[in-house]
């Protein structure tokens, strides 16, 4: 029992185990997220940093701004409208018959989110260039539509192809989700319901969605903050430039070619700050709506 | 006796129906796979065409283009990046574990409110830290530098969150065995249960050396002369269509991706349990 020293005991230990967090911790979040919030207070000039208070936050009250907040925002909840509901489906398909088949099924799915999104990105622009031979271009004109440059067309079928991308690196990892959550319900419960003659559409409305609300909760917020976040598929699809009248600028966007491109650090930081207030606020209230803390709280 | 034949129709059109959804999302990759075997030249000036998807003249210049366009810089593309997934995967398998470890086994004062970061900070996204961090590479001078890279994700909230899952299922019986034969704490946590956790380890290798391989934004910021790229970095700097960019782009994408195709089916497996520990047990 020599090597009862000090940093041995069932005292400290703990706090060496912990340590490597709480240091990448302050390090890496915290004196980040401070330091963004001093920041969005000052104008940082190469060698001088000058108190300027609100003035960054004022400055966020520009046209550009309000596309990125807006673009942001309809981007996240078009994804939620879309990823939650096709991957719940496809999951509850992908739970009853030959398993064989739906690990298959399931694996294909799965595979896209594999792919880099810089790689991703090259084969969708590829895919619709502006060629009338491009595939996209031969299958439109097939409806009688004329060849088109796709990522030009305004902001709607910006938002449609951004949207077609998400769908396309998405749905798979969400069908593992829901998949996951699936195996945690009871078969007696179906059974039960067979019993009492209920049709397939009551069993899912009745059992499975309710059922799957802890999945659903942590999907819906994973996707808060991967929606408000997004920026890498429009910076790879408008390869880094301003896409036309920025129909592909998200918030992380604007915070990116405002302080790394332009130099703006105080007010890059402000939009920082924007957002991070927007999600935390966003995904709080979220799961404390859906008692998602009690829950831990019990457990 | 008439539900089967209905079961049999329903059972047909969900075959149906998720066939050609597969079809579909394969789609984007077999053209990928058949565009790398022709000219890039064609690739720029008509995109994917229907004749793309014809395996029919296809040809290995673009292969030979990996080797020769540009001294064969998409080699020391592919070795950075095999370099910074690999210290990457490794430290934070150990630093995350390390972390779990205490997590898990010990009541200490705090130990709520770690776990608590921990669980929050696994939603945090990194694009929303991105400026702070850019500054604080510059004044430790991590800037344009492989540690730059890995360091700010070596202690993954993520993992530990999964590795503390994996050790509070472990028999307790183990460490007070340990503690009777008077080994230290920490030789309890290096000599019995690290022993113990290769499925574990292996789950989070995969899933962290494929977030590591594909990481995309900080690399992007942190990384600037084109001979320190990773792979990500690198092929985006081909999006522009002067020389003979689309011929190193096209095949150089599918060199990125393949390996972590192949590695998937043989360990599918151990993505989903990587996934699947986060936020949905129970």
């Amino acid at each position: 029992m020599s090597n009862r020293s000090p940093v041995n005991s069932m005292k400290i230990a703990p706090y060496v185990f912990i340590l490597p967090f709480v240091l990448s911790f302050f390090m890496f979040y915290l004196y980040p997220i401070i330091s963004t919030f001093v920041m969005s207070f000052q104008q940082v000039y190469p060698g001088q940093v000058d108190f300027i208070g609100w003035s960054n936050y004022g400055k966020l009250n520009n046209p550009e701004f309000k596309v990125a907040l807006h673009n942001s925002f309809r981007y996240t909840v078009y994804t939620i409208a879309l990823l939650i509901p096709i991957p719940l489906l496809l999951s509850v398909l992908l739970n009853t018959g030959n398993r064989t088949y739906n690990s298959l099924y399931r694996s294909i799915l799965y595979v896209p989110s594999l792919v880099s999104i810089v790689v991703a990105g090259t084969i969708m622009r590829l895919l619709l260039a502006s060629s009338p031979r491009s595939i996209v271009n031969v299958i439109a004109a097939l409806f009688g539509a004329e060849p088109r440059q796709w990522l030009l067309g305004g902001p709607t079928q910006a938002m449609v192809l951004l949207l077609i991308l998400a769908l396309w690196r998405w749905v798979g990892v969400n069908i593992i989700y829901f998949l996951s959550g699936l195996q945690n319900i009871p078969d007696e419960l179906y059974e039960a319901a067979d019993i009492d003659g209920a049709s397939g559409l009551q069993k899912l409305w009745r059992i499975t969605i309710p059922l799957l609300k802890r999945t659903t909760i942590f999907v819906t917020t994973i996707s808060i903050f991967g929606g408000f976040a997004m920026f890498e598929e429009s910076f790879i699809l408008w390869a880094g430039k301003p896409s036309p009248n920025n129909v592909g600028l998200t918030i992380v966007g604007h915070l990116y070619n405002k302080g790394f491109q332009e130099g703006e650090m105080g007010m890059a930081s402000a939009i920082g700050i924007v957002l991070l207030i927007i999600v935390f606020t966003l995904s709080v209230s979220l799961l404390k709506f859906f008692g998602f803390f009690d829950e831990e709280g019990r457990r | 006796m008439n539900g089967k034949p209905h079961i049999k129709a329903k059972s047909i059109a969900k075959h149906v129906l998720l066939i050609a959804l597969c079809l579909l999302y394969l789609l984007p990759l077999y053209s990928l796979a058949l565009a790398s075997f022709r000219p890039g030249r064609d690739l720029l000036r008509y995109g994917i065409t229907l004749k793309t998807l014809i395996p029919t003249d296809l040809n290995l210049e673009n292969f030979k283009g990996l080797f020769t366009i540009r001294d064969g810089i998409y080699f020391t593309w592919y070795g950075n990046s095999l370099v910074i997934m690999l210290i990457q995967t490794v430290l934070a398998l150990f630093f995350s574990s390390f972390v779990a470890y205490g997590l898990s086994v010990y009541r200490f004062k705090g130990r709520k409110v770690v776990t608590t970061m921990v669980i929050f900070l696994m939603l945090v996204p990194m694009q929303i830290l991105i400026l702070p961090l850019y500054k604080l590479m510059i004044s430790v001078n991590l800037m344009d530098r492989f540690l730059g890279v890995f360091l700010p994700m070596v202690v993954s909230p993520f993992a530990i969150f999964f590795f503390k899952q994996y050790i509070e299922g472990l028999p307790h019986d183990l460490i007070d065995a340990g503690r009777v034969d008077g080994l230290s704490e920490y030789a309890i946590f290096f000599r019995i249960i690290v022993p113990i956790m290769p499925p574990a380890f292996s789950a989070m290798a995969i899933f962290m050396s494929m977030q590591s391989w594909n990481n995309f934004l900080w690399p992007l910021i942190v990384l600037r002369s084109g001979n320190k790229f990773t792979l990500p970095i690198g092929l985006n700097t081909l999006l522009t269509p002067y020389g003979n960019n689309y011929d190193l782009l096209i095949m150089g994408s599918l060199g990125a991706t393949l390996p972590i195709i192949v590695v998937f089916i043989f360990f599918q497996r151990y993505f989903i349990a990587g996934l699947t520990s986060g936020g949905v047990k129970g």
